[in-house]
């Protein structure tokens, strides 16, 4: 069993939802990036979603924007990334890491080099955002052979026989992008997301992760009673950008805002 | 039928120009490389353009439009007297800078716009680099009194500030682009930004042909009047095909547009121009097919201005329409498989050609289409005196004469 699948049987056995928070690695310091990995899973994170800083991020708000661009001014490279997914697996060897990131990256380094590296670095599943599953077969056909799951978005914009087709290629979980709009926009009607995710769940029992819009407790608190994850991304990488100088305070900030997430999703009705 | 309906509707065995596939491959280039959120409305628009390019009252209202309100056809000038200063080959003069709005952009942006009508949308958004293609959808979004965002490169804006003040006359809200290196390429990513927040009302109208399918089929479609007519043009006026055609190439839409009515004329010599900048060897500049590698970026797969980590780099050129670090997937497949060459000239040779055809001709020509025109210079003299070029005049220098003067210390 793969450590994605093992996370949520053992979340679905206690009647829990997912907590995933995403940071972009290298922001705001290389050196802290393993660090606030752990501090994430002690303040209840289940699954961490590290960002490979790009220079283009097409699909990201102004906030993860930046984020990309303070970890490639401190020379955040894709090497370094699984450095510290590594690092991290040397004292957390359950919780799984998705890398989520832009293809033109990845390609550089050629689909299997970068598979078999992220495989032994210890990462678990990965992300492209702007790799459709139309254009994705040469990277699936990658991935396979290194146990990674392929992580596939889903949109409000997403017709059946797309789903039907995602849901044939998709491994791991299905990440359901709740409005239309970027990274950190602030439209979410719950009820609208909820409709959609009955529809998905017809096609396909992976488990179904919502994100982008979500920015507090209480609507955490009420994705996380409709699904069975909950990304959080813009708010808590505000919360990092915040307090970058101050690292005591920026790792406090942060478990506390976790601490704040996972108490919301532990008290559904 | 028409000369654009049966451009379209007639069909050729020649692979060539029967690119895209139906997933918007030339090649290994092109594609739809977006986020999920996209691809619907990207479907959507690949049905209306499906629709609307064969549909011969779609195609008529586009002629007319280009008739009688862009000014088609466009003059193919025989430049005589730059000709014989060369001492070799005839050059002809594809004159776009004479359409409404001073370039080529128009083409596109009037077919975008009837396409967004037909479609029932009420906004649309550009993005602009020299701001020639933001002034062309504010002009088209006035004549059909529609909404217009354009998003504009803060340092292009600083740069083009004429456009600038035009697009707001016309009553576009122009957004400046903070981010990243506050080009053509941000104001790209910022405009997808908008198009993926606001898809069920807006149209978003690319300038040049790339992003993700359909656009770069789309772009080129729509400009393809200009080396239709430079084809017909050139037979009548010379009896016979030109040997050679240059154009500039930045994103590519104005060389695309002349060179595809083209692509099965073997005999015809097709060269592309990038922009050399400070020189290739200096690395400043925007020369993707020249100095750059495949690789993916503003949704299609193309050559690129990159690090070895795959971390898009800043390009310079002179010339802000030619800033731009990809170019449209058609231009990295036709080098690839060797129908057209593309070569690059730089900031210095560009500014002597501006100088030259402004003096010898009386035509003052825009920085990016100078890039073709320094090539051209430097070509026309090897050839025969019997030989032909044809040059794409895409743009008027106008919006350029405080750049020149800028840049040779002369204060306005």
């Amino acid at each position: 069993m793969s450590r994605i699948q093992a996370c949520f049987s053992a979340l679905q056995d206690n009647n829990k939802k997912a907590l995933i928070p995403f940071i972009t690695a290298g922001d705001p310091d290389p050196g802290l990036t393993v660090g606030l990995m752990h501090d994430l899973v002690s303040a209840g994170a289940n699954i961490i979603e590290l960002g490979i800083p790009f220079s283009d991020p097409m699909a990201d708000g102004p906030v993860i924007q930046r984020a990309s661009e303070r970890a490639l001014a401190n020379g955040t490279h894709t090497d370094d990334i699984f450095k510290m997914v590594a690092e991290f697996r040397q004292q957390d060897d359950t919780t799984p890491v998705i890398l989520m990131g832009y293809l033109n990256p990845i390609e550089i380094m050629g689909y299997e080099n970068f598979a078999d590296k992220a495989n032994k670095s210890g990462v678990d599943g990965v992300l492209v955002v702007d790799l459709p599953p139309e254009e994705s077969g040469d990277l699936n056909k990658a991935f396979k052979p290194k146990s990674l799951d392929q992580i596939y978005l889903l949109s409000p914009t997403t017709n059946d026989g797309r789903l039907d087709r995602i849901c044939e290629v998709a491994s791991g979980f299905l990440y359901y992008v709740s409005l239309k709009g970027v990274t950190g926009s602030d439209r979410l009607d719950v009820d609208v997301v909820a409709e959609k995710l009955n529809q998905i769940r017809s096609k396909t029992s992976l488990p179904l992760g919502v994100g982008f819009g979500i920015k507090d407790p209480q609507i955490a608190g009420a994705v996380g009673k409709i699904s069975d994850a909950v990304v959080i991304g813009s708010a808590l990488v505000e919360r990092i950008a915040e307090h970058a100088d101050e690292k005591e305070k920026m790792k406090l900030e942060v478990s506390a805002f976790i601490r704040s997430l996972r108490e919301a999703l532990d008290n559904i009705d | 039928m028409s000369e654009v309906t049966n451009k379209i509707n007639s069909t050729t065995d020649e692979p060539l120009k029967e690119m895209p596939d139906d997933r918007g491959h030339f090649g290994p280039y092109g594609g739809r490389f977006v986020a999920e959120t996209l691809m619907g409305p990207l479907d959507e628009l690949e049905q209306a353009y499906n629709q609307y390019l064969k549909n011969p009252e779609f195609l008529s209202e586009f002629e007319n439009e280009l008739k009688h309100y862009v000014g088609r056809p466009s003059p193919l000038y025989h430049a005589k007297r730059w000709s014989a200063q060369l001492g070799g080959a005839q050059i002809y003069l594809k004159r776009e800078d004479l359409n409404h709005t001073g370039a080529h952009k128009i083409n596109n942006t009037v077919g975008q716009a009837l396409l967004a009508r037909r479609m029932g949308k009420k906004r649309i958004i550009a993005e602009t680099g020299a701001g020639q293609h933001g002034v062309a959808s504010a002009t088209v979004a006035a004549r059909y009194g529609m909404e217009c965002v354009v998003y504009m490169g803060a340092e292009d804006i600083q740069r083009q500030a004429i456009n600038v003040f035009r697009m707001k006359l016309l009553g576009a809200k122009v957004v400046s682009v903070e981010a990243g290196s506050k080009t053509l390429k941000d104001a790209l990513n910022e405009a997808m930004r908008d198009w993926v927040t606001n898809v069920d009302d807006t149209f978003y109208i690319i300038g040049t042909v790339a992003g993700p399918h359909p656009y770069p089929a789309m772009v080129r479609d729509f400009n393809a009047v200009v080396g239709r007519e430079a084809r017909q043009q050139c037979l009548e006026q010379a009896g016979r095909l030109p040997d050679t055609l240059v154009a500039c190439v930045g994103g590519g839409s104005n060389a695309i547009g002349l060179f595809h009515p083209f692509l099965d004329d073997k005999q015809v010599s097709i060269f592309g121009v990038e922009a050399a900048g400070e020189g290739i060897e200096t690395g400043h500049h925007a020369a993707p097919l020249n100095a750059g590698k495949p690789g993916v970026l503003h949704g299609n797969r193309t050559y690129l201005m990159e690090d070895k980590y795959g971390q898009i780099i800043e390009t310079h050129s002179i010339s802000a329409g030619l800033d731009y670090p990809g170019v449209g997937p058609e231009h990295a497949w036709l080098k690839d498989s060797g129908r057209a060459s593309y070569v690059s000239v730089t900031d210095k040779e560009a500014l002597q050609a501006f100088h030259d055809l402004t003096l010898i001709e009386g035509i003052i020509p825009a920085l990016e289409s100078s890039h073709a025109l320094a090539y051209t210079a430097k070509i026309a003299p090897e050839m025969d005196k019997d030989a032909i070029i044809i040059a794409n005049l895409s743009g008027r220098g106008d919006k350029d004469i405080h750049t020149v003067a800028a840049h040779e210390g002369i204060t306005l």
